[in-house]
């Protein structure tokens, strides 16, 4: 498109606008105030920017598009290069779309050193687009690493209370994961003297080479996820980060995860990642009905819809490993619909933690009577996370869970479990939260969603609808690259296919 | 006329999204009214349809709107499908729930929430003319969670409750348990025929015939396992035996939800599912098995039950367990036709019975416990009539519309002549007495004898107004001609003409051809033995008032175990519930808190703070530590693998 670095604008757009927070001096309520505009027009504008790219887009060729090239440590032969294909648009589209929303909900909710809490937010976006969008591992791997400095500094400065345990916690974590990350990388590019991406995708590394690799990758990609048993981490990072910081933290962190098995994982270790897939399964199958179960039992509701999320990252996992379309395509639809709705679900939670400060399920019931239009949003994004058809949880998860199916009917039959414990945890968190007499005194006069409130929400609720009713919108975009990937990954075009051909 | 085609099933719609976002502008009267004229637009949209489809025999296999899904293979539209079945279903849901439509305005007057409840209402019935007019499994899903969504926000509609909040969770998660088997069936279908479609899936279906597939590790027939994966959403919503235990507490929601899940949307769905899903059952002998099996225990267990409950809702809420169970007996003996028949008479008689219900709960200011009625019938003439002649529909008096379609399900129980047959038929007869008793039971209890309410109760007693009584008047129209109607258009013929295609039936499964030529008795039987549940009913509650007593004091045991219906719920509780809540806080304190945490971060981080408690000393120490804890657990993991995996 008429040659403007549209990704480059997109990534870096966010940091001129955190550079400008910078430089805003004066009386503290006005450069509050400035800090919050600037931050929200900056993500807008960047999102618009973004929005190009959809628009722009070639739904026929899985090659990656809008792709900028330019030598970068040129002695190593280290470059410069991004560029967007399929799998990665709506990424990075979900990332500049929750971006002015996290200014929004931190608009009143954070008054304390808002400056640097903006910056924090707008070079959080520039990293979070740069590994979307990056096609050379040294710059992917700057860009990975670096989301987890702002991440780390909106939990350890504007947490909760056990802030800096969880700070740490979340750190060491995901740093541990990324020191293998790193070194595998190393070892890539000795073996075969390049870091470029779509290069390394045809490369082909000797199969025990494959599975030390595949581990690295692993030891990073699953802490991301979180799989289970690395995923200690998540539910006490969200119970202190600010409502903003939990929104992008389970909106688009966790897909770092997902997107990394299917960008190097899957078309690059192709052998290893076929031998590795039963212990996916098994992890997968776990996640999704011990952490279910956990999530039955809290009583903290940001515990509760962190221990949903990693319910839900266990269908991604599963789907991405299927190797077929419907597994794929529907992992990827479930990580853009749980990136809305598990932000809009921390959000729902932070609505009520900014009026009543308290997290615990056990201080409300009965908000229905004072709030309804929190009531009927909370139902949407509920039934949103349970699956129900027509939002957008359902169609991820049925792809997802059809995909499994042709694979390995044992893992779809106890993945399939936690479609109904979805719904136990959820409801019955709505009941206590919502419904029933309101008995605490405190909440008599509570008050419903005001309107800068709504319009998050509605913006929330329009994807989730589109995506719920409409997928095919989002879906002729994945299709080509998602082709192109099984193939690359030696998968059955389609898993029916397969199974017809092993009949003869 | 395409346009009348939508409007029979978006009229629904329309009128809830007016109700839901504009209720509350529009008043309480108004947004009733609005959403009974969009009801009443989708009915005669309906009608027509039915015409045209049943009687010009002008099908049309698929209205495609938009694409839904499609990923490889995986297609599936937003598509309407209106063949003779489904027609006659729109027929069905819109003429009830326009009926029970017009009943609320009159039995909801007085509560706070109108607009809402009209909402759920109409995308109530919305959600289930999707699920008729499906042309695809998923779309057929949609639908059937879209009532099971539905069904939990109406049953849940008085929130103050915790009684109403807990049935609505229940309704919600037993029939998610269902819809797991559904979904599971659905992903097998899409594994064998790679597609979703129904026709693809149908025309394909005989190549599949003896075929068989493997599943968590069993070698099984493959229609076969597909049928009861299927199966199992049915049980769910059709409320069968097993999964039956949200539908009776489902009479939380107000009485014309009752009527509504009853009668029309809902509990219908899963004979409807096994109808439409004809060509899969018919080559699938052992699935239709166990539906005629689970049919006829469920007819005969819902109708014990129905005989020791007090609370009038209850009564007639275990009937319809026991009707389904029928309709599902039906169905498993090939006779389609004639559960769908059932379905129709039992969707009018049903409503009547519960609306009726509703009218004598409105005059009593709201009492629903039968022991605390009785000498009614002078007060409510009009409400004791209708009851009458709900209730001698259900108990399959001759000539009511329950006669009819009940008589032809056991004949053709009977005229199957298989073990599974017979089965049914015997347990058949026995719930059919058990129907009459209850019913009498009911009737007798209510409206008869001495009142047993407070005085000050019975000076309130008065009929409800014309906008209550009018709709259970053409119920009760229907409740007595729909079975001649059904018969008369030839919907039971032996030939399935009327169907046109849209029911397979194979030439070796003639139950319903035989059913005409059973012997005598055969005929008779139900009719006698409806006439003598009465006559003990009668006995037991006008001539010997102290009959029940005794006989609950001899059979004390059973009288219990009627009383708490089987055990179910206590049952499910400890094995299931209870459970999972302990299990979760296990896995949560012992797993997460002691065993991950405590071996990995936490236990680091302490044994480094026993070292030094000097922040800077603290990160460098941790961070080694826990380093080292994790390489040690990955190489441990990865030798484990490579070495037991590799092999």
């Amino acid at each position: 498109m008429i040659g403007l670095p549209i990704l480059s604008l997109t990534i870096f757009l966010p940091l001129v606008g955190a550079v400008l927070i910078f430089l805003i001096r004066g009386e503290p309520e006005i450069v509050a105030r400035n800090a919050r505009n600037v931050a929200l027009w900056t993500s807008l504008f960047t999102f618009a920017l973004s929005l190009l790219l959809w628009v722009g887009f070639d739904t026929t060729t899985a090659d990656f598009q809008f792709a900028e090239q330019a030598p970068w440590i040129a002695g190593y032969n280290i470059n410069y290069h991004l560029g967007v294909d399929g799998i990665s648009l709506f990424f990075i589209l979900l990332t500049t779309f929750l971006t002015p929303l996290c200014v929004l909900v931190s608009w009143q909710a954070i008054t304390d050193r808002v400056k640097e809490y903006m910056i924090a937010f707008l070079v959080m976006e520039t990293m979070m687009v740069g590994v979307f969008s990056a096609l050379d591992f040294v710059l992917f791997y700057l860009f990975f690493e670096g989301t987890l400095i702002p991440m780390f500094l909106i939990i350890g400065v504007w947490g909760g209370p056990r802030r800096v345990y969880s700070a740490f916690k979340f750190f060491l974590f995901t740093l541990l994961g990324s020191v293998l990350f790193l070194l595998a990388i190393l070892t890539i590019y000795f073996h075969t003297g390049t870091t470029d991406i779509p290069t390394l995708m045809g490369a082909d590394f000797p199969v025990e080479m494959q599975r030390w690799l595949w581990l690295a990758f692993f030891a990073s990609f699953a802490v991301k996820v979180p799989m289970w048993p690395v995923h200690t981490w998540l539910p006490d990072a969200h119970v202190e980060a600010p409502t903003a910081g939990s929104m992008v933290l389970a909106g688009v962190l966790l897909k770092f995860g997902g997107y990394g098995f299917l960008r190097f994982s899957l078309p690059m270790l192709p052998e290893a990642t076929a031998f590795f897939t039963p212990m996916i399964y098994t992890l997968s199958v776990v996640a999704i009905i011990y952490t279910s179960l956990v999530a039955l039992a809290q009583e903290d509701m940001k515990k509760l819809i962190a221990y949903s999320s990693v319910a839900h990252m266990g269908f991604v996992t599963i789907g991405i490993f299927t190797l077929n379309t419907q597994g794929i395509e529907g992992a990827i639809l479930v990580m853009l619909s749980h990136g809305v709705v598990s932000a809009a679900l921390f959000f729902t939670v932070g609505v009520l933690y900014d009026r009543m400060h308290s997290r615990l399920i056990a201080s409300y019931g009965g908000l229905v009577h004072r709030m309804p239009v929190y009531a009927f949003m909370f139902m949407l994004f509920m039934l949103a996370s349970v699956g129900l058809p027509g939002t957008s949880g359902f169609v991820g998860e049925f792809l997802t869970l059809a995909g499994a199916y042709q694979a390995n009917t044992l893992v779809a039959a106890l993945a399939t479990t936690g479609v109904i414990l979805g719904a136990a945890y959820m409801l019955w968190l709505y009941r206590r939260v919502v419904f029933g007499e309101l008995t605490n005194e405190q909440l008599k006069d509570i008050l419903d969603l005001n309107p800068r409130e709504v319009a998050i929400y509605a913006s929330m609720a329009v994807v989730v609808m589109v995506l719920g009713i409409y997928p095919e919108a989002f879906l002729s975009v994945i299709r080509v690259s998602v082709e192109n990937l099984i193939v690359q990954a030696g998968g059955g075009l389609d898993g029916a296919l397969t199974v017809a051909l092993a009949a003869e | 006329m395409l346009t009348l085609y939508v409007a029979s099933v978006f009229g629904p719609l329309v009128g809830s999204v007016i109700a839901g976002f504009f209720g509350r502008a529009l008043g309480d009267r108004a947004t009733g009214v609005i959403a009974c004229m969009m009801l009443g637009v989708a009915m005669v949209a309906g009608w027509y349809v039915f015409y045209e489809v049943a009687f010009l025999g002008r099908s049309r296999e698929a209205v495609e709107l938009f694409t839904w899904i499609d990923s490889g293979a995986f297609e599936a539209s937003w598509a309407l499908r209106f063949d003779v079945l489904a027609a006659v279903m729109v027929f069905v849901v819109t003429t009830a729930s326009f009926l029970i439509h017009v009943y609320s305005i009159g039995y909801m007057a007085h509560d706070p929430g109108v607009p809402r409840f009209f909402a759920y209402l109409s995308l109530f019935t919305f959600m289930m003319l999707m699920l008729v007019t499906a042309d695809n499994f998923v779309q057929m899903y949609f639908g059937w969670e879209g009532v099971g969504l539905c069904s939990y926000l109406l049953i849940g509609f008085w929130y103050k409750r915790p009684s109403a909040n807990a049935a609505a969770i229940k309704a919600f998660i037993v029939n998610r348990v269902g819809d797991f088997g559904f979904a599971l069936g659905i992903f097998g279908v899409f594994l064998v025929f790679n597609a979703v479609a129904f026709d693809t899936v149908f025309a394909a279906a005989p190549d599949y015939a003896g075929a068989s597939i493997e599943f968590l590790g069993f070698r099984i027939d493959t229609l076969t396992l597909i049928c009861l994966l299927l199966f199992m959403g049915a049980m769910g919503k059709s409320a069968q035996f097993i999964l039956h235990t949200w539908l009776p507490d489902a009479m939380e929601g107000p009485t014309p939800v009752s009527a509504l899940i009853h009668a029309a949307t809902m509990v219908t769905a899963g004979v409807f599912m096994v109808v439409r899903l004809s060509p899969l059952f018919e080559y699938a002998p052992v699935a239709l098995a166990v539906v005629a099996v689970i049919g006829a225990t469920t007819a005969f267990f819902a109708a014990t039950v129905a005989l020791c409950q007090t609370d009038i809702k209850r009564v007639i809420a275990y009937s319809t367990c026991s009707q389904l169970g029928y309709m599902f007996f039906a169905a498993g003996v090939s006779a389609y036709s004639v559960a769908i028949f059932h379905l129709m008479t039992h969707a009018f008689f049903k409503a009547l019975l519960f609306l009726a219900a509703g009218s004598v709960i409105h005059a009593m200011s709201d009492e629903q416990d039968m022991r605390k009625m009785g000498g009614l019938w002078k007060r409510i003439p009009l409400t004791y009539g209708v009851m009458w002649v709900g209730s001698l529909a259900l108990a399959g008096v001759p000539f009511f519309s329950g006669y009819f379609s009940k008589d032809l399900i056991l004949e053709s129980a009977f005229a199957a002549d298989s073990a599974v047959g017979d089965y049914a038929f015997w347990l058949g007869i026995a719930a059919a007495v058990m129907t009459a008793f209850y019913s009498g039971r009911l009737l007798f209890m209510t409206f008869h004898g001495a009142s047993r309410a407070s005085d000050e109760v019975m000076a309130r007693v008065h009929e409800s107004p014309k906008v209550m009584t009018i709709p259970l008047v053409l119920l009760a129209v229907g409740a007595i001609f729909s079975g001649v109607f059904g018969v008369s258009i030839g919907m039971v013929d032996a030939d399935g003409a009327f169907w046109n295609g849209s029911i397979l039936v194979l030439s070796g499964h003639d139950a319903l051809a035989k059913a005409h030529e059973v012997p005598g008795w055969v005929k008779l039987l139900p009719v006698v033995m409806a006439g003598v549940g009465i006559t003990v009913a009668l006995v037991m509650y006008i001539v010997l008032p102290s009959l029940p007593a005794l006989v609950a004091a001899r059979l004390r045991p059973v009288y219990l175990f009627l009383l708490n219906k089987w055990y179910f719920d206590e049952l499910y509780d400890a094995v299931f519930v209870r459970p999972a809540h302990y299990i979760g806080r296990g896995f949560w304190k012992a797993g997460d808190g002691a065993l991950i945490d405590g071996v990995g971060p936490d236990g680091v981080a302490a044994a480094a703070l026993g070292i030094a408690r000097r922040a800077s000393r603290l990160q460098t120490g941790y961070l080694y530590h826990y380093a080292f804890a994790m390489l040690i657990g990955v190489a441990a993991l990865v030798t484990w693998y490579l070495l037991a995996g590799g092999a």
